[in-house]
């Protein structure tokens, strides 16, 4: 038996780094710590055993080597003229970059699962920036936290206990009791059932509710109306006494705002307001990132790149439109010939005139699991699970990066091994 | 792997070589005294050639960088240019990807570049993105003056424990030295506010800025590290602030150097030698600092040089960058660290009519022309704070053509006529004092000029050729084609390979990280480990065990060992 502690949780955003794992010859026997979440991925279920190739999507898969599988995969992509490389948020960053370089020899785009989660908080970024602080910070000093369009009890389980309403910190020794906690959502969730204010916003109208706080914020008050977006306005203006009398407000913001009606113009809104509000005392703001290395996708690719996702390496150097080149858009206007989908299941996530497409063409998934991605693909490669049986990088929510132990020896080989010899393959077929 | 450099017009500041024709023997990366018949052979053909280009304060690599990235698509988009069989795609203009950082480096002559500041919590990521910098060796300052620890062992007076945080802090960061940010601010920011002065006391630690950065350059002399303490000044960005800066200097006459160089090094003085009370009355006192300068013996400092155009602001100071943020209208993006410090990341451009900015730009200038050795003022941008790196050959001209500058004066703000002294400064610097800004002076500040900056046997053999011919130029009327050669090197040579040529990269071998390993008694290592391990259980959000950054994030060390011995203070 042996226990591995300081281990890093490979679930969500908060990228837990206290956990304990204890094994037994190669698997893993128990998980401490963890919440419910983590737990179960890092218990393991269901994998992937072989690769398998099939020519015909309503027919059968075929068990293949490795080697056939990755020649399979090479000669899709090498005969691609506009293959989409998609996905990635399951992986470390030493995935993520030889995911760049692949893109990059095949001329193709790349792009994350940010674009159907927070990829609209980018676009709001390249408008007004981002005001933020680690998570830590907040832990030590916010006496108001607000989570917006977010639902830490389900999504992020222990990031109310490490971070954000319970955790105790230097300034903030009371933990919970020295914090007040707003909840703005459109249902009342479990997270607002333990907020000392809920606000109840109708759906779609976010812009309006946030738009309605900064003109009161401004001592504009008189021009806003009694209620907006379902919400009276002695709440709002409650809302906006409490921000500027914290000593130190932090706003979490999720997909009930991203992914709403007015989208990344929702997070402008909100970052313009948090921007405002430090004019009155210090609020930073924060997107509640899903997939544990979402954010590291994103890191990697600016730094390589330039952009943080979406990028078409079609002109040989790197192209960013979203819009244009995003994952959806290119499926939702079937110009993409081939895809390979990693670590990000897009077949179960895809607005469906965009799965359809993927269903027509093919499709090669690198994945540990067998999700609804593999339903539509023509090539599977089963891998290593990244932070599990693979050590490497990943960035917390709060873009603080951390490195995964490896709790197991893995049983299949690793994504990196397999994008490195696809590209190898790659550039043989075209006479590299 | 034998190569000799013949007939190169060599300037060598350090080993006294002004210009005279001398051949550069060079095996296996180092410059050695002869090579055999079989060397390969590069005839310089009487061009200039220098030691390759140190860079001692640059903005290249980390969180703040990508920051600046993500938020600023706009500017990835100038300077593209598609990946060759040899390189990758070049993107960005102030905050280039990091292939376009090693590539253009190099292409410019320079070999190494240091990163000024990487808080601790943050290292790992700063590490991430040097790895995959090409060609040029670097290493990262590590941000020390507001982290608790620190102020706690100030407080406490307890030296002994605050050289083991500073040793134990660069082990976890992998840094070379100490940067010091607006001391106490970056604290003081997690609630919104500021310091303004070296006397304010910092609230709930009861320091003020003058006990931190003294205290920090004795645990630096302590440490025997090899750079000095790297300080931006408290009240940066604020009209008058140049009082600030001479008293942060006056600090330094409170320490003795434990090595052969200063005992601070006070960064980017165009935003730190501001006269004035306001935006109406604003004014240079360059002068003012260099006359400090010229009478002072441990302290150097680098220029910070304004750019027109654009430019963005990315730096520790937190509560600065909200100012610039709100004064400008511009996005703004803030990162604090938690226990460490700030930073905070803002676009700007600098506009010759805007009377401000016309006066930074001199402020610059007039620092390094008014200051009479060459050694205690480098040749920065701060990049890309004052403007990117890239412009560094403008500037290079600049400072030696005063017709040049003579020329640009006329197109800015007459502010530049009443509130500077730059029209009435005739110096005009010589490839020597150049080759000392740009190496043989960067390179002692850092305190690498055992196998930096200079061209003497044992030296790396990294070296710049450059397409003109120092006895055929006069550099006063020719400043266009000093501009064109300083842009694009003939050769550039890295550890004895040639990545450079005709201005095109032609090799990416990958650069070396330099950090360095400061022993300390086990015995204050303990004590100090104990505190860190209560920080730990207590504030971090993350656990003692995941902090340090790993090896593999360093796969290309090079190592500097330092360790405690005994300091005298006055």
């Amino acid at each position: 038996m042996a226990v591995i502690t300081d281990a890093l949780c490979p679930f969500c955003g908060c990228v837990c780094d206290d956990i304990t794992v204890v094994t037994e010859g190669n698997k893993i026997t128990d998980v401490k710590h963890a919440c419910k979440l983590g737990a179960a991925k890092i218990m393991g279920h269901h994998r992937i055993k072989e690769p398998m190739v099939r020519d015909d999507k309503k027919g059968n898969f075929k068990e293949v080597s490795y080697d056939e599988a990755i020649d399979a995969a090479a000669k899709v992509l090498a005969g691609s003229k506009r293959p989409l490389l998609y996905g990635w948020a399951s992986a470390l960053c030493e995935v993520h970059k030889k995911g760049v370089l692949l893109a990059e020899e095949l001329g193709g785009i790349i792009d994350n699962t940010a674009s159907v989660c927070h990829g609209p908080s980018t676009l709001a970024v390249h408008e007004k920036g981002l005001p933020t602080s680690t998570l830590g910070q907040i832990k030590n000093r916010a006496d108001v936290v607000v989570f917006w369009g977010c639902n830490p009890v389900q999504a992020h389980p222990r990031h109310m206990g490490r971070y954000s309403v319970f955790a105790r910190g230097f300034f903030s020794d009371k933990g919970r009791k020295g914090r007040k906690i707003v909840v703005v959502d459109v249902r009342k969730t479990d997270t607002a059932n333990i907020a000392d204010e809920y606000i109840e916003v109708q759906q779609g109208k976010d812009y309006l509710v946030i738009s309605a706080l900064r003109a009161i914020l401004a001592g504009q008050a008189d021009v806003v109306p009694a209620a907006v977006g379902g919400v009276p306005k002695e709440q709002l203006v409650k809302l906006v006494d409490t921000m500027k009398a914290a000593r130190f407000g932090a706003v979490f913001f999720g997909m009930g705002l991203t992914q709403s009606q007015g989208r990344y113009k929702n997070i402008d809104n909100a970052i313009s307001l948090t921007t405002e509000l430090n004019s009155f005392t210090k609020v930073v703001i924060m997107p509640m990132r899903g997939h544990y290395n979402v954010t590291g996708f994103g890191q990697v690719c600016a730094w390589e790149t330039g952009f943080a996702s979406a990028v078409d390496f079609s002109r040989g150097a790197p192209y960013y439109n979203p819009g244009e080149t995003a994952a959806n858009d290119l499926l939702y206007r079937r110009e993409v010939d081939a895809a390979l989908i990693i670590a990000g299941d897009a077949a179960a996530h895809f607005p469906a005139n965009s799965v359809r497409h993927l269903a027509k063409i093919p499709v090669v998934q690198i994945d540990p699991y067998w999700n609804p991605t593999t339903e539509v693909a023509n090539v599977v490669i089963p891998t290593a699970i990244c932070g599990i049986e693979v050590e490497g990088t990943a960035y917390r929510m709060d873009g603080v990066s951390l490195r995964y132990r490896k709790m197991v020896e893995p049983t299949h080989p690793t994504d990196i091994e397999i994008l490195e010899k696809i590209t190898e393959r790659v550039r043989e077929i075209r006479g590299e | 792997m034998e190569l000799l450099i013949k007939n190169g017009a060599v300037y060598d500041p350090v080993n006294g070589i002004k210009g005279d024709k001398t051949d550069i023997p060079i095996k296996d990366g180092k410059i050695v005294a002869s090579v055999s018949s079989k060397a390969a052979v590069i005839d310089a053909g009487g061009r200039l050639v220098m030691p390759g280009g140190v860079d001692a304060h640059s903005h290249i690599a980390g969180a703040k960088v990508n920051v600046g990235r993500i938020m600023r698509p706009e500017d990835t988009r100038i300077g593209i240019r598609p990946r060759t069989k040899i390189t990758r795609p070049y993107t960005g203009y102030t905050v280039p990807n990091v292939y376009a950082m090693g590539y253009r480096y190099a292409q410019m002559g320079y070999t190494t570049v240091f990163e000024a500041a990487q808080a601790i919590m943050k290292a790992r990521h700063t590490h991430e993105e040097l790895e995959e910098i090409p060609i040029i060796d670097k290493g990262a300052l590590t941000l020390f003056g507001s982290n608790w620890p620190t102020m706690d062992y100030v407080r406490e007076k307890n030296m002994d424990k605050l050289a083991a945080y500073v040793a134990w802090g660069l082990l976890a960061s992998r840094g070379y030295g100490i940067k010091v940010v607006n001391p106490g601010g970056g604290e003081m920011w997690g609630f919104g506010k500021n310091v303004t002065g070296l006397d304010d006391v910092v609230p709930n630690f009861d320091v003020t800025p003058k006990d931190i950065i003294v205290s920090l350059m004795k645990a630096n002399e302590m440490l025997g590290l090899p750079h000095s303490v790297h300080l931006h000044c408290n009240n940066l960005g604020k009209p008058g602030n140049y009082k600030t800066t001479l008293a942060s200097m006056e600090l330094a006459k409170q320490v003795k150097p434990s090595r052969d160089r200063q005992v601070l090094h006070v960064t980017h003085l165009t935003f730190n030698v501001w006269g004035g009370t306001n935006w109406g009355d604003f004014e240079s006192k360059a002068d003012e600092v260099a006359n400090y300068l010229n009478s002072s013996e441990n302290i150097t400092t680098d220029m910070g040089q304004l750019i027109f155009g654009s430019a963005t602001t990315m730096t520790a100071d937190g509560p600065v960058q909200y100012a610039n943020a709100k004064l400008l209208h511009a996005k703004w993006a803030n990162g604090d660290v938690e226990l460490e410090d700030a930073s905070g990341v803002v676009p700007i451009f600098y506009v010759k009519q805007v009377s401000i900015h016309a006066i930074m730009w001199a402020m610059g200038l007039e620092l390094a022309l008014l200051t009479k050795d060459p050694y205690k003022v480098l040749l920065t941008t701060d990049h890309p704070n004052g403007g990117p790196f890239v412009n560094y050959p403008d500037v290079i001209a600049l400072l030696m053509s005063n017709k040049k500058r003579q020329e640009e004066i006329k197109t800015l703000h007459e502010a530049v006529h009443k509130r500077t002294k730059i029209p009435g400064i005739e110096r005009e610097l010589d490839f020597n004092d150049i080759a000392i800004m740009t190496r043989a002076g960067s390179a002692k500040v850092l305190g690498l000029l055992d196998t930096k900056g200079h061209l003497g046997v044992g030296a790396d053999a990294d070296i710049a050729i450059y397409d003109i011919k120092p006895d055929q130029i006069d550099p006063s009327v020719e400043h266009a084609r000093i501009k064109s050669a300083f842009s694009s090197a003939a050769y550039t040579i890295k550890g004895g390979e040639v990545v450079v040529k005709d201005g095109q990269v032609v090799a990416t071998p990958a650069g070396r990280t330099f950090w360095v390993d400061a022993s300390v008694p086990e015995q204050h290592r303990n004590e100090m480990l104990r505190d860190i391990r209560l920080k730990f259980k207590n504030y971090y959000s993350i656990n003692l065990a995941n902090y340090m950054v790993q090896d593999a994030y360093v796969t290309h060390p090079n190592v500097v060992k330092a360790g405690a011995i005994p300091v005298e203070v006055n």
